[in-house]
């Protein structure tokens, strides 16, 4: 064996150790802890996959945002947790282990039975890539050959920060989402939340422009964009923006409004819905992806953020 | 030339191998939360120092030596406020 088999092996191994630890531990903050943890080095098996694009998005999403929502649950949780000590009885258990148990033997099952060449579409990707101009394969998936899936995707994240804003009260509709931070304006927070977000902007729009022919995209930057406002909100420099804002709502509804437009545009005067111009498919993909870079930062940062819970 | 620079890479990462290993042990045996972030420290600042300053010479171009760095003085801005963060709820709470 050589020395990166071993080291694959111990990866998955740590993998599937703290996967069960994350089940069978019985505090939620634990719980959260191991998540995160099992989130990064999930990104770690994506890149010896050596697939970046994937790694860059679990462990911005299943490492970071979402290590964040599951800490806030976890911290809303704690007061009722001492409580609610209740078990279900041990039938339910039984039923719930036969399910669990019989989905993993499905899907070990369904993986064994597959042919040595699973069927592939890579081949034809990696052989169109100059049909779009970007050499990325993962984008020209993404944004060109399957762009239908991208757009009602991020039609699904619109659609989870309305599923998060009805949780607000009559009363606080309309509001700021989330507690008023208030930290020491000369404190470390404060200092790194005036010292990053330069930087991380930057870093934010890099990860969208090289995404066109290296691993990146709208959404890993869109992420560090996110992360930067929510570090700003944090330290109390700056606020969640009041819910019935227009601009806040013009940005949400940008990027999947621009793809649909795009994609009727494709209908009225192209081949198909979605179908680009060949001579003009860079520029519009650049512009669907700008727009989208905005609606995912907001998306994630106002899903964080929570529900509207006080007045503007 | 080629030798000399896998050598120090060698050297250099075995190094920031050898800080994560103490600040991992540090992190499990320590007495208190203080003594842990010390141990911490440790580990994210002269471990992953020692790993780039070793990839340095295995770089392709100044571009990717400069984001190495980076990557470093990142990891040391958000370690170091982290700590910080976390020892003063540490003294605030009264807890050890």
């Amino acid at each position: 064996m050589s020395i990166a088999t071993v080291f694959e092996v111990a990866l998955a191994a740590v993998v599937l150790g703290l996967a069960i630890w994350t089940i069978a531990v019985p505090e939620t903050y634990s719980a959260t802890v191991g998540f995160v943890a099992y989130g990064l080095l999930v990104a770690l098996i994506w890149v010896r996959l050596d697939a970046v694009d994937v790694a860059l998005t679990e462990a911005a999403i299943g490492g970071g945002l979402g290590g964040v929502v599951l800490l806030g649950a976890a911290a809303r949780l704690r007061d009722a947790e001492a409580t609610a000590a209740e078990r279900p009885d041990r039938f339910t258990r039984l039923i719930a282990a036969i399910l669990s148990a019989s989905i993993a033997a499905a899907l070990g099952l369904a993986i064994l039975i597959l042919p040595d060449h699973a069927p592939t579409l890579a081949p034809v990707v990696a052989a169109n890539a100059g049909a779009t101009g970007m050499a990325n394969p993962v984008t020209n998936v993404l944004m060109a050959f399957r762009g239908m899936d991208t757009m009602l995707e991020k039609v699904v994240l619109l659609l989870t920060v309305v599923g998060v804003w009805s949780l607000a009260s009559d009363r606080a509709w309309g509001g700021r989402p989330g507690p008023h931070h208030e930290a020491d304006p000369h404190g470390v927070l404060a200092f790194l939340a005036r010292l990053l977000p330069p930087a991380g902007i930057v870093v934010g729009i890099y990860m969208l422009w090289t995404g066109a022919d290296h691993p990146g995209g709208a959404f890993q930057g869109g992420a560090v964009l996110a992360s930067m406002w929510l570090l700003a909100i944090m330290a109390g420099l700056a606020d969640t923006p009041p819910v019935s804002s227009r601009w806040l709502r013009f940005i949400l509804v940008a990027g999947p409004g621009l793809f649909l437009v795009v994609g009727l545009g494709g209908l009225c005067f192209g081949a198909a819905f979605l179908a680009y111009p060949v001579a003009f498919a860079k520029p519009l993909i650049l512009g669907i992806e700008v727009a989208m870079v905005l609606t995912i930062a907001a998306t994630l940062a106002l899903l964080l953020a929570g529900a509207p819970e006080r007045n503007a | 030339m080629n030798f000399a620079r896998d050598i120090m890479t060698i050297a250099c990462v075995s190094t920031g191998a050898f800080f994560f290993l103490a600040g991992t042990v540090g992190l499990l045996r320590f007495p208190d939360t203080l003594t842990r972030l010390h141990a911490l420290t440790k580990a994210d600042n002269l471990g992953l120092g020692f790993v780039v300053l070793g990839l340095l010479p295995q770089a392709g171009g100044l571009r990717d030596g400069l984001k190495l760095m980076s990557i470093w003085m990142f990891a040391l801005l958000a370690g170091a406020t982290v700590s910080q963060l976390i020892a003063r709820t540490v003294r605030r709470s009264g807890a050890g």
